[in-house]
């Protein structure tokens, strides 16, 4: 107990933590949007399209909070704008321009990160790194956080009947390309906020294993939002803990923590798990075996159904 | 003739009435809507009363689907008019429920029967408010007039597909639609499923509400609908089935090339 109540007593540790809990239970709560909505290879188009705009930022304003701000989230917009502007005005889908445009502003983020040479290091960015973490991250991070998930939690309705068949929710009046943006604009957000503690490339995993987790479990659509909300926190402090612990790099501890809750779930789920499955079918077999032979023990035909 | 003179050689003596002189109802009058400018529907005239369960029938690609997204509120028009009793409709409109087609849904999404019936009482609750002890009685109403009561709590993908098309059709109930727009709803459905939900529909029509429902089996149309609408890219006949529903009518609808416009995709005006 000692082993995990110890780290709380730092008050170093305490900011990491509270930070983690934030940014696990926005990305979470958030992830259900983006499974239900299958944004998947959006959410990491735009993880990965933030570099350019940091790299960016960091050339223009140093390393002040604000300037990365901006600079990531003018470049993850750009991609998403960009990536539905080349996929309406060609003959390209959506999901193949978006790959392109990713790649390419990724590409072009590293180059300008390998230009700057300055203290700031590529790893950094990439997989992240919780001691990093100052007092004004943590404030952005509160700031978002307060933000995107009552904003998305009041509009947890007409979000519902988007998500579900966005034709219908049309004729129902609700704007559905409004809605859409602002999804977008609260994913670009909540990734900002966890940059610091995951990194680019494991971003996706806190904001879709929290959610598809839940969605193994359950049927409820209020229960994606906040159980995603709640593992998201849990692993992402256990995370931490861990990383601290073992001396291990915090976004690879937290993914792998919520990597290991989302397994357990796929095996063990008591409705959609995989070992039900499995038991199950071979408990129908057995039983249509029975019936087979019941019957043609009474009858000597096959039997009806 | 005047703007009837383009639909060529159409027989108004088909019709029950007149158009255009029914309030209670849905009138549709030059109805063209085009998709980047080619046109899908072309210059549509019909109208029917509530209470009346409609047939929409017509090849691929004659615009019945567009037809129904259309009067739905999802496409904009091009040119024309369409009203509810008598009042012109602009875009969405909560008289108007839309059921899709099956294929259209993710079955896995994360709700119950009841929740999805729910879905219908949204917009009426409002986003904040919470249900309404009314807004719980007509959930309970729908779900009980669409026979779900047993399957409420199941999740929506454990449900055959006639149980599929009636949690739907209970969904537009609670939302208190008047006109049910139906894509190909008895599609894939066994005899007796197609009997039941038949019925159902029949119910729904002897309470005065409209259905509309695009159809593609024509051996089946004359027990399941009192009207019907011939499209083909271009309006055909529209009136009631024993008037309209004729050998020389589905020739034209059937075996001659989707009209596409003067300036058509290759295709001949069908009436040259």
């Amino acid at each position: 107990m000692d082993w995990i109540t110890e780290p709380f007593q730092h008050e170093f540790m305490r900011r990491v933590l509270v930070g983690g809990a934030l940014i696990g239970f926005t990305g979470g709560f958030l992830g259900a949007f983006i499974v239900l909505r299958r944004l998947a290879l959006m959410a990491d188009s735009l993880s990965h399209s933030l570099l350019p705009g940091l790299a960016l930022g960091f050339m223009l304003f140093g390393l002040a909070p604000m300037g990365l701000f901006f600079g990531a989230l003018v470049a993850a917009l750009i991609v998403a704008v960009g990536a539905q502007m080349i996929a309406r005005s060609s003959r390209l889908k959506e999901d193949t321009a978006l790959g392109v445009l990713y790649t390419v502003a990724f590409s072009l983020g590293v180059v300008l990160i390998s230009l700057v040479k300055v203290r700031v290091s590529l790893v950094h960015y990439l997989f992240g790194n919780i001691l990093g973490l100052s007092n004004a991250d943590l404030w952005m991070i509160w700031g978002i956080s307060l933000v995107v998930v009552p904003l998305l939690a009041a509009l947890q309705r007409p979000l519902l009947l988007t998500l579900f068949d966005p034709v219908v929710a049309e004729t129902q009046g609700i704007r559905v390309n409004r809605l859409n943006l602002l999804l977008i604009v609260a994913l670009v957000l909540t990734m900002i906020a966890s940059l610091q503690a995951i990194g680019v490339i494991m971003l996706l995993g806190l904001l879709i294993a929290p959610a598809a987790t839940v969605f193994l479990l359950c049927d409820s659509y209020p229960a994606m939002l906040w159980g995603g909300g709640a593992i998201g926190m849990f692993g992402s402090c256990l995370g931490l803990v861990l990383s601290y612990r073992l001396n291990l790099p915090s976004g690879a501890c937290i993914v792998l923590t919520l990597g290991v809750i989302f397994f357990a779930a796929y095996l063990f789920s008591p409705r959609y798990g995989i070992l039900r499955k499995i038991l199950r079918g071979r408990h129908f077999h057995q039983e249509s075996l029975a019936r087979w032979s019941n019957d043609k023990s009474d009858q000597g035909s096959p039997p009806s159904i | 003739m005047g703007i009837w003179g383009c639909l060529g050689g159409f027989d108004f003596s088909m019709m029950t009435r007149p158009p255009f002189t029914t309030v209670h109802g849905l009138e549709v009058s030059d109805l063209t809507v085009s998709y980047n400018r080619i046109p899908a529907l072309h210059h549509i005239n019909f109208s029917v009363n509530c209470g009346q369960c409609v047939g929409l029938l017509g090849p691929n690609g004659a615009g019945k689907s567009t037809l129904l997204k259309v009067l739905a509120g999802l496409l904009p028009k091009e040119t024309g008019r369409i009203a509810f009793h008598g009042r012109e409709t602009h875009g969405a409109s909560q008289d108007f429920a839309y059921l899709p087609q099956r294929e259209a849904i993710d079955w896995d999404f994360p709700t119950t029967v009841r929740g999805l019936v729910e879905m219908g009482r949204y917009l009426r609750v409002g986003w904040w408010r919470s249900y309404s002890q009314e807004d719980a009685a007509v959930v309970d109403q729908a779900v009980t007039a669409m026979q779900l009561g047993p399957l409420a709590q199941r999740q929506i993908s454990a449900l055959s597909g006639g149980q599929q098309q009636r949690a739907f059709l209970a969904r537009a109930l609670a939302q208190q639609a008047h006109v049910f727009l139906l894509d190909e709803p008895f599609t894939g459905l066994d005899q007796p499923t197609q009997v039941n939900l038949k019925q159902l529909i029949l119910e729904l029509r002897d309470q005065g509400k409209l259905i509309v429902a695009s159809h593609h089996d024509l051996t089946s149309v004359r027990e399941l609908f009192d009207q019907v609408i011939l499209i083909n890219g271009e309006l055909i006949a529209s009136g009631r089935v024993e008037d309209v529903f004729t050998e020389e009518n589905l020739q034209m609808t059937y075996n001659t090339p989707t009209f596409a416009g003067p300036t058509g995709r290759a295709h001949d005006h069908p009436h040259d």
